[in-house]
């Protein structure tokens, strides 16, 4: 991505473009990414329903998946798993 | 045709924003300026001004209501004092980065403790930083005009940035004068409706005042320094269509005495004329005498300061305030920054005087003087901060 100076934004700091949050990929902050292990899961998609990004993706027959792009590594869906399913791998 | 109409600062103050025919006022009384205040609520509820009034609960919402009303398009004005101000010091920064366009009357008021409600410049000094243009009035007739001026400076689109007309808390908010006034229909010859930019607009969304991190944060600061210092030759555009609209003129400097002055004065608001009284009777005694008062405080009128103090070899910097712990009060402090890379500078002195109300008499400035040419006889400062009108 190639970052603008200073003379070329707009002013006021204002996103002229509505929904652009999407191109941030907020991923680059984490340290410790979520890890799913399927064959444990049992679909109660606590993790989907407590994720404040949202970046826990829910899929047909309710299988999850993480969004690497937006997933901050914060952790709460490790710490809602019922059946331990989710892993907090470091990244460093 | 002239009409001169007696009226004290405040009410000459809301006369003119009545005039300028803002949209929307949100503001919260404080002494000194509370009369501005309940005479807007009065314009508006009598129907004689078409704006909303927004009566908040604290400063802190007042200035919060003007950011978005003038993001939505509405030319806005708000005024405070003191205490109030510094409860609106979180939203000053915000105002002034969004490249709002308020207007702001500020009746000079000194800090608390102990509670004071007379004339200090702490609060418009305590705005300095926060990215707002600051005008300065030194007689109720320069609060009337000063107030159209500000409008048209914060809204020209070379500009955008908030604007704060200082008036002496009581020494002009309460005192009456002849004020020269604009008939209404004058005034849109000079002050036209506001064109916003960036309005709030449905069918056009942005967003305003998003998070900022390490990767644009310091452009964006960058982009409004800039912006800031690039507003000066349009704030002097206006007051040169000022002069040409109402035969007043006004420049960010006033001086007397200046093309061959030895000792000055540099000041700030009503206390101006008071020194350039004694100028005039130093200079009939054939004192090579001077004195600069700054209608522009911000941005700081940097070359014109240089200038003006060629050749001078004391000055006194007159702060009506006190910067606890620095190395000078605050206005000491930006004529010291202004010529530390000049050759052939003048010495400096600051004198702390007038605070809470205190009389700047004319002998106090006769000391002032006295003290500024033994500094130029001896070519040293014996004290670098001078109080005066204290008791010891």
């Amino acid at each position: 991505m190639k970052y603008k100076t200073w003379k070329d934004l707009p002013i006021g700091a204002v996103i002229p473009e509505p929904g652009n949050s999407v191109e941030y990929k907020t991923g680059t902050w984490r340290t410790f990414k979520p890890v799913i292990d399927q064959d444990k899961c049992i679909k109660c998609l606590l993790c989907w329903v407590s994720c404040p990004e949202p970046s826990i993706r829910r899929h047909e027959g309710d299988r999850v998946s993480v969004d690497y792009d937006f997933c901050k590594g914060c952790g709460i869906c490790a710490n809602i798993c019922p059946v331990k399913a989710i892993e907090m791998v470091s990244e460093l | 045709m002239a009409r001169i109409v007696g009226m004290n600062g405040d009410t000459a103050v809301a006369y003119a924003v009545k005039q300028a025919d803002v949209d929307v006022i949100a503001a919260y009384p404080i002494t000194p300026q509370t009369i501005i205040v309940e005479k807007l609520s009065e314009y508006v509820n009598n129907g004689e001004l078409n704006a909303a009034y927004v009566p908040v609960e604290s400063e802190h919402s007042a200035l919060s209501a003007c950011v978005g009303a003038s993001l939505a398009g509405a030319r806005v004005f708000t005024a405070t004092a003191s205490q109030g101000l510094a409860l609106m010091y979180e939203i000053l920064y915000i105002a002034s980065s969004l490249r709002t366009t308020i207007v702001m009357a500020l009746g000079n008021r000194a800090f608390s403790a102990p509670i004071n409600i007379h004339c200090s410049h702490d609060d418009a000094y305590a705005a300095r930083d926060a990215g707002w243009i600051e005008l300065f009035a030194e007689n109720v007739q320069e609060a009337y005009d000063l107030t159209f001026q500000a409008f048209r400076i914060a809204e020209d689109k070379n500009v955008l940035f908030p604007t704060i007309v200082n008036l002496d808390g009581f020494i002009l908010t309460h005192s009456v004068e002849g004020v020269n006034v604009f008939e209404d229909e004058e005034i849109p010859k000079f002050l036209p409706p506001k064109e916003p930019v960036n309005p709030i607009d449905p069918e056009k969304p942005i967003s305003y005042g998003p998070l900022d991190l390490f990767d644009y944060y310091i452009e964006h600061k960058k982009q409004q320094a800039e912006a800031l210092k690039a507003s000066y030759p349009h704030i002097l555009k206006v007051f040169e269509e000022f002069r040409e609209f109402s035969g007043r003129s006004y420049k960010p400097l006033k001086t007397l005495g200046m093309e061959d002055a030895e000792v000055a004065v540099i000041v700030l608001g009503s206390a101006a004329g008071t020194v350039r009284d004694v100028v005039r009777k130093l200079r009939e005694k054939g004192e090579k005498a001077g004195v600069v008062s700054l209608t522009l405080y911000r941005p700081f009128p940097q070359e014109e300061l240089v200038k003006v103090l060629k050749g001078v070899k004391a000055v006194a910097v007159m702060d009506r305030s006190y910067s606890y712990g620095s190395p000078g009060a605050q206005l000491f402090m930006d004529v010291a920054a202004t010529l530390i890379n000049v050759k052939d500078k003048p010495l400096l002195f600051n004198v702390i005087y007038g605070l809470g109300g205190r009389d700047l008499k004319p002998e106090h400035v006769v000391q002032v003087f006295e003290q500024a040419k033994k500094v130029a006889k001896e070519g040293e400062v014996p004290e670098k901060e001078v109080w005066i009108g204290v008791r010891e």
